[in-house]
């Protein structure tokens, strides 16, 4: 049996962490750069991605997160402040290795064609709205994901 | 390596996945049979060079490293 080559990536990007917006986003680009299509569907907390203005805000917290590269323990992880301590640790290492910010990654899955599906279901759950949310973007259920997903794609969830 | 180029892209300081990203770009917008020389500082970027020119079907001619910076050289074929 010879291998086929899929040529679609769908993904589901379920948290809204510093740490986890950007696999889907690297991934999602990438896809285009080697000629592929992308779709990211944003379930519960994923939705934090595309709110508007709010992709650079995205905070990671050091308590029971054991793989810190800087362990904090979680008696002090949980003080006030530490999860700011965190985050701004943590933007700083991807500084320094000059990683593009998450808004330019989200910025070129949009422009580039990648299909952003906010999770309607997950709206209505959170109390989010359209208009509270990055242009560019649809609005759909499971079956708009399982639809695209199932024509030969690759299915990743982060 | 001498291997003559029509463009030159410079993707020093770089991480994943922009390498890739600027490649895909530029190579889209020049003609068929043209040339790119991507330099790049990532080490990851020399797998990834070339799993990027198996996947679109671009041609890799070759690659070369020398003091942390990583050369590549693409040929538009479609």
């Amino acid at each position: 049996m010879g291998t086929e080559s899929s040529n679609r990536l769908a993904i589901i990007a379920l948290h809204g962490t510093l740490d986890l917006a950007y696999p889907p986003l690297i991934l999602a680009t990438a896809a285009l750069a080697l000629d592929m299509e992308a779709a990211i569907f944003f379930t519960f907390f994923g939705l934090e991605i595309l709110k508007k203005g709010n992709v650079d805000k995205l905070k990671i917290a050091p308590i029971a997160n054991p793989a810190m590269p800087m362990p904090v323990p979680n008696i002090v992880g949980m003080l006030p402040g530490m999860t700011a301590v965190a985050t701004g640790m943590m933007n700083s290492w991807m500084k320094k290795s000059n990683v593009a910010k998450l808004s330019e990654l989200l910025e070129m899955a949009v422009d580039g064609g990648v299909r952003m599906i906010a999770c309607q279901m997950s709206m209505d759950v959170m109390g989010i709205k359209k208009e509270d949310l990055i242009d560019g973007i649809e609005i759909g259920g499971a079956a708009s994901f399982l639809s695209y997903a199932s024509e030969n794609a690759i299915t990743l969830t982060f | 390596m001498d291997i003559k180029f029509d463009q030159e892209l410079d993707c020093s300081g770089m991480s994943c996945p922009m390498p890739i990203l600027k490649t895909k770009k530029t190579v889209d917008a020049m003609q068929v049979g043209q040339v790119l020389k991507m330099i790049a500082t990532d080490p990851g970027s020399t797998a990834d060079m070339e799993a990027w020119s198996t996947k679109t079907g671009q041609e890799l001619l070759g690659a070369e490293e020398e003091g942390g910076k990583y050369t590549f050289y693409i040929k538009k074929v479609k």
